[in-house]
């Protein structure tokens, strides 16, 4: 059933200091707005929980990208748009400007955030895993101060996060340094435009004369949250890689991830592609390393 | 916050739409496509899915393209919106007009205005697009007749129009 606008509350206080101060007036009660492609679906749909919300698009603070010599920070409030626009984003993490151009059409993009994309937590979106390989930080802001986070503590079961109530995820902190990666990140769907993923891998490796230095492998859609894959990174980082390391890697990924059956895919495919994003990421790494 | 009278929960917000200053009285989160459509009577607007799926609700919103079914309208205080009917004396329009007849990139003509939309938006950016700029650009746009590559080649033959114009 459509919604009625007349039952709902937008409020737009239009900084920082008096969104967080509703947020704590009702803990739980207020619902943040930014660019509204996930919150206006919901809406629309008559699914809306909240019947008040708080928009936080422009806020000036939520909006800004910011280098600095170790690392770089993005405003939780940044768009796919102005990730993708953004020199050092592109160039550092190119993993992340590629996710946001997976992510919907334009005008989506041009609206989207990526805090609204972390806070929706959604276990198939395509920058998460990406978050997940550059070892992001969140700070996490709430009229009791600021706290600071590691992305991969961040989501705790399927769509469910430590965000408290009268919090807002603030910014995004992203170490630099990854220069010497090996850059990977591949998306299986339905079809290439906008379709939303069955899996979706970022992948960071780094290797010297034939042996693995660092991997950083994350998936998407394959488990209740985003996942990296912590034993399958320990099983390869300082091997020599081969087609039986790789052989091993794939068992190995298969047995970390908790796939589903659902609207877009079974539980047995995503097990099998998973498995051979994972080994096409290594075969890449391996040419890497003959032709260094 | 009392729910009942709703007249209460209206609020006045102010917006340009195609160049001209309005004032209006709304609920803030009513969709800018539903005030475009019922109180300004914008029917070049449509409204396909609903959920930010198909773009046939695509207006420019400051200058870039949104789906108007995702915009609650409080959010566009003080904003500048233009819509298909805006877009007339844009020097875009008359090659994308006669491009889209030309190579039959529109049918029955609801994808249309956010098709013509999307493609001033990437025009703007990119007047000479690739092919894969064209489709990247146009991606959010769903189109149940043409089979796309009609729409494509109208976009592709705009640009050409417009740069030896």
């Amino acid at each position: 059933m459509r919604a009625e606008p007349a039952q709902y509350r937008l409020v737009s206080p239009g900084n920082l200091q008096g969104a967080l101060s509703l947020l704590a007036s009702e803990p739980t009660q207020w619902l943040p707005i930014a660019g509204g492609t996930d919150v206006m679906v919901l809406y629309s749909a008559g699914k809306l929980p909240n019947r008040k919300l708080v928009d936080i698009w422009n806020i000036p603070e939520l909006r800004q990208i910011e280098v600095f010599p170790d690392r770089i920070r993005i405003g939780a409030g940044c768009t796919y748009t102005a990730l993708r626009q953004h020199e050092s984003v592109s160039r550092e993490f190119p993993l992340l400007a590629t996710a946001a151009s997976w992510t919907g059409g334009i005008a989506n993009q041009n609206r989207g955030t990526l805090g609204g994309n972390i806070a929706n937590a959604s276990p198939a979106a395509d920058s998460l895993p990406v978050l997940l390989v550059y070892d992001a930080e969140l700070t996490l802001v709430s009229v009791r101060g600021e706290r600071r986070v590691s992305y991969r503590t961040f989501h705790t079961g399927y769509k469910q996060t430590v965000l408290s109530g009268d919090e807002l995820i603030l910014n995004i902190s992203l170490p630099r340094g990854f220069s010497g990666y090996l850059a990977h990140a591949r998306k299986v769907g339905a079809r290439n435009a906008q379709a939303i993923s069955k899996v979706c891998l970022a992948a960071l490796g780094q290797i010297s004369h034939g042996v693995i230095r660092d991997v950083r492998l994350a998936l998407g859609s394959v488990a209740p949250v985003p996942l990296r894959l912590n034993e399958t990174e320990n099983m390869l980082t300082g091997k020599q890689i081969d087609p039986l390391l790789i052989d091993a890697a794939k068992k190995s990924a298969v047995k970390e991830i908790r796939p589903i059956d659902d609207i877009r895919s079974t539980a047995r495919y995503r097990s099998a592609v998973a498995s051979n994003l994972v080994a096409d990421f290594l075969a890449k790494l391996t040419a890497e390393g003959a032709s260094t | 916050m009392n729910p009942s009278s709703a007249e209460d929960t209206k609020r006045q917000i102010s917006f340009t739409v195609n160049g001209k200053a309005k004032k209006l009285l709304v609920h803030p989160m009513e969709r800018l496509l539903d005030v475009l459509r019922n109180d300004l009577g914008l029917t070049g607007v449509k409204e396909g899915c609903g959920e930010g799926e198909c773009g046939s609700c695509s207006v420019l919103l400051d200058g870039m393209l949104v789906n108007s079914c995702l915009v609650p309208v409080a959010q566009v205080n003080g904003a500048s919106i233009v819509t298909i009917e805006g877009m007339a004396a844009h020097a875009l329009m008359k090659p994308l007009q006669e491009s889209f007849l030309e190579c039959g990139g529109a049918q029955c003509g609801i994808c249309t205005p956010g098709m013509i939309l999307a493609a001033v938006h990437l025009l703007e950016k990119k007047p000479a697009p690739a092919l894969t700029d064209i489709r990247e650009g146009l991606a959010g746009n769903l189109c149940r007749c043409t089979g796309y590559m009609h729409i494509f080649e109208a976009v592709a033959n705009a640009a050409r129009r417009r740069a030896t114009q």
